[in-house]
């Protein structure tokens, strides 16, 4: 038994989710390798070769991957895959591509965003946004499984597995990256950040969105965002922590004006302390907030800022 | 321009679904059932390609139980010219889906398959990959802005970390995500018209597809519930157990 995980990369660096995707993947038994596929991806190679658990890395690097195009991907992937008993990426906008390609090629299920593995074969799923939990087995001969970042710890950078390079696959031509617009931030990523603080439709407008900024500024934590907020044009899409957004899981989580409809708590419900302020005692947020605070966040969330 | 539109049948989204007592799934019974809200949007996209003028033909498609004849009425009724219900009352999963669509594909050789980007029930996120992949068709996961010209595509797609632009030559399969467009709804004389436009029946054998699961389900259970927590009565509180008691600052 081994297991093939498929690094998410900028080439550079690896992106989160994949170090956790590599924790999940040693849980289902054997030898975990690591595939990084990309333009110039030596550094994220040396990277994933870091990771404890990993006992190798393949590199297959061509200009025909620098964009992970799901067709290109799947094409390299679905032949490496058969040497494998499982073939694991991270639930990311990535993974959530190519995987299911994968899977269809080698006429197997996949195994969506599980948080927990129970055996080789049986993992657990959340459905329904979250509001239940799935157990279920494959008995497919790979097992094509993609993972919830925060069901899993990071793995340590502790190892140093041998990095090799491996012929590219074919460059299927299908589709063609025109460009990327990234939100630049000097804050941490949403999805890896210990401390995250979000705010919703209460915060009014995208200028008393500073108020969330510097608080979160304040704790060196991650900005999110109610969909409300997003739909409101407070903050960008990429902000949302939510069903349809990002799931989160950090250390704090600090909710700012967000009544707390299911979809948002779908996305934060995991975190360890949640923290909610809120000028409606009734609002459901609050009945999965450690410390609720009912009050006007215009005057509350400048003075917590202040007495941090 | 043919515009093929899946779409699926589930609980409606307003519903609190409830894990039934002895661990075998969700109960189903007596709950509101509409179509995947992506699916929604989807059917919405094709019907504005098709109002521009880029599209001539659009054509709603689902999986399942008798039922799904509702959902595909919700989907003529907001404008779509025809439908094809593939019935069957076995349990469909993902890979099963994406097999019964690309026989249905392959007879009505659409030059787009409009999806939503996944259904709320499984929340599994498959099929339109899947189609794509069994149909060595390029995808298009997760649009948010859709502009056709001739024969290509160019389409806006939601990443982790923005916004980034594919440009695709057809034929292919495009997924919908939240902000692609905002659906109509179905008005009364357009729901009555619905009920005259044809709806075609087919059976997975007719199409030649086993539809067998994979996935064995061993149980349903309900989500972990977090405890109760405190009320503080100011920020000086907060900051105080913050401190103190949960030590994360």
């Amino acid at each position: 038994m081994s297991a093939l995980v498929i690094a998410e990369h900028d080439n550079a660096r690896l992106k989160p989710g994949t170090s956790n995707a590599v924790t999940a993947a040693a849980k289902m038994g054997g030898d975990v390798h690591v595939l990084v596929a990309g333009q110039g991806c030596a550094g994220a190679a040396a990277e994933a070769a870091k990771l404890a658990g990993v006992s190798k890395v393949l590199v297959a690097d061509a200009p025909h991957y620098a964009g992970a195009l799901p067709e290109n991907l799947a094409a390299l992937v679905t032949p490496l895959a058969k040497g494998y008993s499982h073939v694991v990426a991270a639930a990311s906008a990535v993974g959530k591509g190519f995987m299911p390609r994968v899977a269809a090629l080698l006429d197997v299920a996949q195994v969506s965003e599980i948080v927990a593995v129970e055996s080789p074969d049986t993992f657990v799923r959340p459905i329904y946004a979250g509001n239940a939990f799935a157990t279920v087995q494959s008995p497919d001969a790979v097992k094509v499984v993609t993972v919830r970042a925060t069901g899993f710890e990071e793995a340590a950078a502790t190892g140093a597995a041998p990095v090799e390079a491996i012929a590219a696959g074919p460059d299927t031509g299908k589709a063609k990256l025109l460009g990327q617009e990234l939100t630049k931030s000097a804050r941490p990523e949403l999805v890896a950040a210990r401390r995250v603080v979000s705010g919703g439709r209460g915060l009014g407008s995208a200028e008393n969105f500073r108020l969330v900024e510097a608080l979160a500024d304040k704790l060196g934590a991650a900005i999110g965002a109610s969909r409300a907020a997003v739909d409101s044009g407070f903050v960008p899409n990429d902000c949302q922590v939510g069903q349809t957004g990002k799931i989160v899981a950090p250390e704090l989580y600090i909710a700012v004006g967000i009544s707390g409809a299911i979809q948002h708590l779908a996305g934060m419900k995991d975190s360890k302390v949640i923290v909610a302020i809120n000028k409606d005692p009734e609002a459901p947020i609050f009945q999965v907030a450690d410390y609720g605070l009912v009050g006007d966040l215009f005057q509350d969330v400048p003075e917590l800022t202040a007495q941090l | 321009m043919k515009i093929l539109v899946p779409v699926k049948r589930v609980v409606d989204y307003n519903v609190k679904v409830r894990v039934k007592a002895d661990q075998t799934g969700v109960d189903l019974a007596n709950v509101k059932m509409s179509m995947n809200p992506f699916d929604e949007i989807a059917v919405e996209e094709a019907l504005k390609l098709k109002e521009a003028g880029k599209a001539t033909e659009v054509v709603a498609v689902s999986a399942g139980p008798a039922a799904c004849q509702e959902t595909l009425r919700t989907a003529l009724a907001m404008g779509a010219d025809r439908a094809i219900l593939v019935e069957t009352d076995a349990e469909l999963q993902p890979l099963a889906v994406a097999k019964l669509l690309k026989a249905v594909v392959q007879k009505e050789s659409p030059q787009l398959v409009l999806a939503g980007k996944q259904a709320i029930d499984d929340d599994a996120n498959q099929v339109g990959q899947m189609l794509a992949a069994l149909l060595d068709w390029a995808q298009v996961t997760f649009a948010s802005k859709i502009a056709a010209d001739g024969g290509k595509l160019t389409v806006t797609r939601e990443i982790d970390g923005g916004l980034e632009t594919v440009e695709v030559a057809l034929p292919a399969v495009l997924t919908a995500d939240l902000r692609l467009n905002t659906p109509r709804y179905a008005t009364l004389p357009n729901i009555m018209k619905a009920k005259k436009k044809p709806l075609d029946t087919l059976k997975p054998a007719d199409l030649g597809v086993d539809v067998a699961p994979r996935l064995k389900t061993l149980k349903v259970a309900e989500p972990p519930k977090r405890k109760g927590g405190v009320m503080v009565k100011d920020v000086a509180e907060l900051v105080a157990k913050l401190k103190s008691e949960a030590k994360v600052i």
